[in-house]
């Protein structure tokens, strides 16, 4: 969320110390990529800012150096202000025990067009299908509802919304419920 | 060529042999979702499953209500299960405000959600019985988890829906003779339990019906991010509670199962399994709860997050639920993302249906665990 | 009148059958078609409408959360079996009562139209929940109808959210009362 270029480490509160892990982790990622910001670091969670050309590189690193291997969830949060989208993955590793409880936000951004044409305009991203499949449907539900492309992905197609859905997407913050 | 009636209705020109089928929103055997399948004789060729007709826009509506008004329309998803969906929300909302939540609650968080953890699973085995044609499995847990509801409506109000987790604690407290009561009745519900192997996990028939179809090995649950009990069953030991422990899971006696084989009959048994174990987390929460103590943090009317990010993640009745909530410091949450066990699982659907045979639909389906309401969020 | 002034000369006790011309032959099988509906047809409908209300069989249709209520309703505490209330799970061909169990979404408003056309007559419908009603909870949400109203036409509204299971019986027992005073064909 901020838009700083130095890696920085951020302490929760006053009490807390960072464990060796998390920050062996972040620093492993940051010296093999330059281009990168690690956004925090907190006792279990740490979050990595990726732009979207490598983010491919970046999760091919992360399945296999590091053992994450699923992804448990892909989330899209809409920033109108900034005029971009973000994705974030949330990856968990299942096969490492070192990191059982450790999370890893791997974020991008994507550029947002005013009126949106899912599929045609300048939303796109590469998709992550190939190093992680759990990815596949989380992505498909992203694309409808925040218009996102997956580049790569095979099946970009309604999810969850009816067939006949002809409004924006629904989860932008210009798309507003009736009533509000 | 193809007369279009409505998108989705479409009527289509189909190869000879293969033809195209709706298990559809109104089958006996699947639930509140559609799968469209194209058989060649009676074998799956093809499995394209069809959510979405309970999408009521949860994560939308929670960008406009408050952290308190978010939390009867979060708990819908899964009905019976409320204590377990509201559960991550409530944690994620403490850490972003702060909030230390006393003793006497975190005991009592533990007992509501392992009693929701078998009222799920009871109603889950019941449909799963009655899919398969087995009509006393329908009717025994249903009657059995009349009596943890009963316990459910002491603690909480409510039967279903109880509402009852709020960010700073619970509700309300518990009756004055609660913990006998609900010891009377647990010990009753565990001997009925093990009935069930009589009649439903030793019966020939099941076995017949189960036991190597829809085969899902290790590597592919773990590639395909499938969670909880369909995880278990495929022998890789990851629950949340172990894992990474919250409220006071760490100081409660209890053990996770595991079985190797990955089919439908495992993944039909991990679960009738796990209420044995949350028989005996409630016994010893009741043991190891203190006596007296406020339940609740008083809250401001609209309490403001701050400027960050959560994701906290918690073992529900069907596998590891996660909330990500994004705050920028209003009053209203800024995106909430519920990442729901039912549509990880989702994936293995066309994985495993594939190449089964158009019988053993009904039993590769709902042992996934799958509850169409919740992944349509 | 004529056929009087012919046969008056004949002799008393045959006055009877002497009065029968066309015009009371026709009174005559009015008032007895009117005992027969009274004996009979009545009765019939009557019969009928117990035979309906004692045997609703609801369609196989999940739509949203009331779902599990009234699967609670058909154990053994709150046993619905007893109205004859049986989820038969063939065909929809052969049921009588679709009970709407939820919010209804825009993807599945046309698939329980479908469902409604498909049964025979005579067919009735309970809406139960606060969404099937109104839209409930989620009345602001852009994929949900509110209320059903606007596509079938509802015989039993049934609130709550969800209903407790002894409120879906006496839903059942209204439609039962509704089904009593209609007519049987």
């Amino acid at each position: 969320m901020s838009s700083a270029d130095s890696t920085e480490i951020v302490k929760t509160d006053d009490s807390s110390i960072i464990p060796d892990l998390d920050k062996s982790l972040s620093d492993s990622i940051s010296k093999k990529f330059s281009n990168i910001e690690i956004a925090y670091v907190k006792p279990d969670r740490i979050r990595v800012n990726v732009k979207k050309e490598e983010i491919i590189d970046v999760a091919t690193f992360i399945r296999d150096e590091l053992n994450f291997d699923h992804a448990e969830s892909v989330s899209g949060v809409d920033y109108p202000e900034d005029k971009q989208i973000e994705v974030v993955y949330h990856l968990g590793s299942y096969t490492d025990v070192s990191l059982d409880k450790k999370i890893l936000a791997l974020a991008t951004r994507t550029l947002r067009e005013d009126t949106p044409h899912p599929g045609n305009d300048n939303t796109k991203l590469p998709s992550l299908r190939d190093v992680f499949p759990s990815v596949s449907f989380h992505e498909r539900e992203c694309f409808e509802m925040l218009g996102v492309y997956f580049d790569g992905h095979p099946d970009n197609r309604r999810l969850l919304l009816p067939e006949d859905w002809a409004d924006i997407p629904p989860l932008r913050k210009d798309f507003s419920i009736k009533g509000r | 060529m193809s007369k279009q009636l409505l998108p989705g209705l479409a009527i289509e020109k189909v190869d000879d042999r293969i033809m195209t089928l709706n298990i559809g929103p109104q089958h006996p055997g699947s639930g509140h979702m559609r799968i469209i399948v194209k058989v060649d004789g009676d074998y799956i060729v093809h499995c394209d499953p069809d959510p979405g007709y309970v999408h009521r826009g949860e994560e939308k509506m929670a960008e406009y209500r408050n952290y308190i008004t978010n939390i009867p329309h979060l708990e819908r998803p899964v009905i019976h299960d409320s204590c377990n969906i509201l559960y991550p929300y409530c944690l994620g909302v403490e850490e972003l405000l702060g909030l230390e939540v006393p003793e006497r609650a975190k005991y009592l968080r533990v007992i509501a959600a392992e009693l929701n953890r078998c009222v799920y699973i009871e109603y889950w085995l019941a449909i799963y019985g009655i899919f398969l044609g087995h009509s006393t499995m329908f009717m025994w847990p249903v009657g059995d988890r009349e009596l943890l509801i009963d316990l459910l409506e002491k603690m909480t109000g409510a039967r279903v829906t109880h509402a009852y987790f709020v960010p700073g604690g619970i509700r309300n407290d518990v009756p004055p003779n609660f913990e006998d009561v609900c010891l009377r009745q647990i010990n009753y519900f565990e001997k009925r339990l093990k009935e069930y192997a009589a009649v439903f996990y030793d019966n020939p028939i099941l076995i017949s019906r189960t036991k190597d179809t829809g085969v899902l090995s290790r590597e592919d649950a773990i590639k395909l991010g499938t969670t909880g009990s369909v995880l278990r069953a495929s022998g890789v030991d990851f629950d949340i509670r172990k894992k990474e422990p919250y409220d006071v899971y760490e100081e409660l006696d209890f053990q996770t199962n595991v079985l190797k084989e990955g089919d439908s009959y495992a993944r039909s048994k991990i679960p009738w399994l796990d209420m044995f174990e949350s028989c005996r987390i409630i016994r010893d929460a009741l043991q190891k709860m203190p006596k007296s103590g406020s339940v609740r943090v008083k809250l401001k009317p609209k309490p403001k997050g701050g400027d960050t990010e959560v994701y906290r993640r918690v073992e529900s009745g069907r596998g590891s639920l996660g909330f990500h909530i994004v705050s920028d410091g209003k009053p209203q949450p800024y995106r909430i993302k519920i990442s729901v066990p039912s549509f990880r699982n989702l994936i293995a659907m066309p994985h495993l249906l594939t190449g089964e045979k158009l019988g053993n639909m009904p039993a590769v389906y709902w042992s996934l665990n799958y509850w169409p309401v919740e992944a349509d969020r | 009148m004529v056929n009087d002034v012919v046969t008056s000369q004949k002799s008393g006790g045959l006055t009877m059958i002497d009065k029968i011309n066309s015009h009371n032959a026709n009174v005559f099988i009015g008032k007895l078609g009117d005992v027969l509906f009274k004996a009979i047809d009545q009765p019939l409908g009557m019969a009928l409408n117990w035979g309906r209300l004692w045997s609703l069989w609801p369609v196989h249709i999940e739509t949203a959360c009331c779902s599990v209520e009234f699967g609670a309703a058909s154990g053994p505490r709150y046993d619905v079996e007893r109205f004859g209330i049986i989820e038969a799970f063939g065909s929809l061909r052969q049921c009588d009562l679709v009970v709407v169990q939820g919010t209804i979404t825009r993807k599945m408003a046309p698939r329980l139209r479908l469902v409604y056309d498909q049964m025979p007559e005579p067919k009735y419908v309970i809406a139960m929940g606060a969404c099937a009603i109104t839209g409930g909870l989620y009345f602001d949400s852009y994929n949900v109808l509110p209320g059903i109203d606007g596509i079938l036409p509802v015989d039993v509204y049934v609130p709550g959210c969800p209903p407790r299971p002894e409120t879906l019986i006496q839903g059942c027992m209204l439609l039962q009362e509704k089904i009593k005073r209609m007519k049987p064909r």
